[in-house]
């Protein structure tokens, strides 16, 4: 173990837990975590990652802190209006933990630079916003063999699945493809309950250091749906398509795809 | 059978923002079709034009993908639980 004596102050909550302990504080220390968004989820999920002492945490945003952010994404203060999402962002977390090693992509994830971005990194939070970077994350992360987290908020509501090739189903297996412009709403058109984000986000945090660590059950092929007014949690079954166009047995979709811009207002991609 | 019905947020202005509706029917079919009589219009919203369900949209039976059962066939029982899960994109960045 290699852990310096503030390492093991700081850590000591984890070390303690004989599902963790200094083995698995090291592996969190050695660990690459990549967040596509620093809004909403990508923002507490960046805070419990750090946190929890991951090495390297890559940030992809191309935004810049907006005032109508801080109603929900915590990883931004007011003094952060107006600076890159990914550098207020890179901040806060050093604030909470220096040694965690923070890349900043300023750049939208497209067909281009996903697979080298992705390539560089064990686990993916998807915090994104929109279909088009949902579908070219999963599928990069299938070519690319790594675990996606995925997570999901529209106003009272979110969705929450682990999605890792081999041990089960993809993104694709659940939606082959996306839906046709207008014909589902968006995040840009829709409110959103500023806590739901710090739930989701948690638990795709939660569920990306589990997959670190290698305990417990993660939400691999199901899908779970949580509901704020109720405060309930669902659970639906995801099943490996043979058919997916990705991950099936014959796929027909073998290279990144740039989609249009189908979420009503026009997002960067 | 009588079962109950959760509709997803973006489709509960059509039932009178009813987060849950109860319903009949012997299958899936039956089902959809007494829900668009309740609620004219609802299944437009899920089907296309050859009456399949969008690929956009699951339906799951006591959290069962029925793509996975007998599609729209699938039978139902007595107090069996109907849930309408659309694509998401939302991650509000």
């Amino acid at each position: 173990m290699n852990l310096t004596e503030e390492q093991i102050q700081r850590y000591s909550r984890h070390i303690i837990l004989p599902q963790v302990g200094g083995i698995g504080q090291q592996k969190l220390m050695d660990a690459k975590v990549l967040l596509i968004g620093a809004g909403g989820l990508g923002s507490p999920a960046a805070l419990y990652l750090a946190a929890a002492g991951i090495g390297k945490i890559g940030i992809v945003d191309f935004d810049k802190v907006d005032i109508s952010n801080l109603q929900r994404q915590i990883a931004h203060g007011n003094e952060d209006i107006g600076r890159w999402k990914t550098e207020s962002a890179k901040n806060t977390i050093n604030g909470m933990n220096p040694d965690v090693e923070v890349v900043e992509y300023r750049v939208p994830i497209n067909a281009e630079n996903a697979m080298d971005i992705v390539s560089q990194y064990d686990v993916v939070v998807d915090g994104t916003d929109n279909f088009p970077s949902r579908y070219l994350m999963n599928d990069v992360t299938v070519w690319l063999d790594k675990p996606l987290v995925y997570g999901s908020i529209f106003q009272f509501d979110g969705q929450i699945s682990v999605f890792k090739k081999g041990d089960g189903p993809c993104y694709r297996c659940l939606y082959p493809f996306p839906p046709p412009p207008g014909s589902v709403p968006s995040c840009h058109e829709a409110g959103v309950i500023g806590v739901l984000p710090g739930i989701v986000g948690s638990i795709q945090a939660a569920e990306a250091i589990k997959i670190v660590l290698g305990i417990g059950d993660p939400l691999i092929g199901r899908l779970m749906i949580f509901e704020a007014l109720e405060m309930k949690f669902h659970e639906m079954k995801i099943r490996k398509n043979p058919e997916c166009p990705v991950c099936g047995d014959s796929p027909t979709i073998t290279e990144p795809i740039d989609y249009e811009e189908f979420c009503g207002v026009q997002v960067g991609v | 059978m009588a079962v109950e019905v959760r509709i997803p947020t973006i489709f509960q202005k059509l039932v009178g923002d009813e987060k849950t509706v109860a319903s009949e029917g012997a299958n899936i079919i039956e089902v959809l079709d007494k829900l668009d009589s309740d609620y004219p219009g609802f299944k437009e919203r899920l089907t296309n034009e050859d009456g399949e369900i969008h690929r956009f949209v699951n339906i799951y039976v006591n959290n069962e993908d029925i793509r996975y059962l007998d599609q729209l066939e699938t039978a139902l029982s007595d107090g069996d639980v109907i849930t309408i899960l659309p694509a998401v994109a939302g991650g509000s960045i």
